[in-house]
């Protein structure tokens, strides 16, 4: 599969997750939003920005329940929980938004 | 497995980059973390090298790994035993370790080390305290 | 030149360096690779061999390995040298012959 951003065609696997985490640009997960007919708030964002920080640190993308705690410890104990999550994201915070970021699929992510 | 809570230890002897026994058993922890039971690693053999500061496989096109042993306190995998013996052998000190740490929260949060250096002997009886050990 | 000799496993893995020491005449070379280049920390059980190997041997790292591993220059045993890729070139094209323990 191929994603169309800024007039490059970029991989992705069949599950349209980005083959390439270098090939990420904000417009990345702009396209794969408006793909889902997702409009990206701030608040979208703020997770976003937090798994690619998140991936930086650790080099790996966080199980929905480590996600949740890290969220919460960072930025309140009001966006540190899966209801808050799933509402912005519903196809699941790790799956989605770890997608749209750029980042691999969570290990042991089904 | 409601209500069960098994002991469960992952032993890891491989050294990081020769195979992928290393990267393949650092995803199994990672899994395995999701089903909330009573985990905890030894590093024994080469295995202590997975532990090893200051790794860098930008020249070598390998994934460096390493910094997710980092977010293993996340995981809820605090107790990280390293064979006294094993780095011995290999002329590494406990300094030479990255640091590994994490937030105990029975403990309002204090942060600890995850590192436990302990002799061959403990690991010997610690493996024999578990339900199952996933050998890596 | 004589053989090139490389050993690219852990020497408390596997016995391909002791193999290769046993084998390799004086005047010849090794290169420590991938896993092997733990054999030339310092300090480890492994430093006897080594020292008394490179009495009769040139002995090398390969630098972005050690680097991969997290073992840096000055934890190298004395008399042990780096090279990087174009020196492992280097090393292939001034030895008539390479043998690879693997």
């Amino acid at each position: 599969m191929a994603l169309e951003v800024n007039g490059k065609t970029l991989d992705t696997d069949e599950e349209g997750y980005l083959s390439n985490l270098g090939d990420w640009v904000p417009e990345v997960a702009q396209a794969m939003a408006d793909a889902d007919e997702c409009e990206l708030t701030d608040n979208h964002w703020e997770v976003i920005n937090f798994l690619r920080e998140y991936y930086e640190e650790y080099q790996i993308a966080p199980a929905v329940r480590v996600l949740t705690k890290a969220i919460g410890k960072k930025l309140g104990q009001d966006k540190g929980n899966s209801r808050y999550l799933y509402q912005l994201y519903p196809y699941g915070p790790a799956k989605q938004a770890c997608r749209y970021a750029g980042l691999p699929k969570p290990t042991g992510c089904v | 497995m409601a209500g069960q809570c098994k002991k469960i230890m992952y032993l890891h002897r491989r050294a990081p980059y020769g195979t992928v026994y290393a990267q393949e058993g650092l995803e199994v922890v990672l899994i395995g973390a999701a089903f909330d039971q009573d985990v905890c690693m030894a590093f024994v053999d080469d295995g202590v090298y997975q532990l090893k500061a200051g790794q860098d496989t930008s020249a070598v096109g390998m994934k460096n790994f390493s910094p997710a042993w980092r977010a293993l306190g996340d995981y809820d995998v605090t107790r990280l035993y390293v064979e006294r013996e094993s780095l011995d052998e290999r002329g590494l000190r406990e300094e030479d370790l990255m640091p590994l740490r994490y937030e105990d929260e029975n403990d309002d949060w204090a942060e600890k080390s995850s590192i436990v250096i302990v002799d061959r002997k403990e690991i010997g009886r610690l493996i024999d305290a578990q339900d199952v050990v996933f050998n890596f | 030149m004589p053989v090139l000799h490389t050993v690219n496993k852990s020497p408390f893995e596997k016995n391909a360096l002791d193999s290769c020491l046993s084998h390799a005449l004086d005047g010849s070379t090794l290169l420590l690779i991938e896993d092997g280049v733990y054999a030339a920390m310092r300090a480890s059980s492994i430093e006897p061999r080594i020292r008394r190997a490179l009495k009769r041997l040139r002995i090398h790292v390969l630098e972005n390995d050690c680097r991969a591993r997290g073992i840096s220059e000055d934890a190298l045993i004395e008399g042990v040298g780096s090279v990087d890729d174009a020196g492992f070139v280097d090393l292939v094209v001034e030895h008539d012959n390479v043998q690879a323990w693997l």
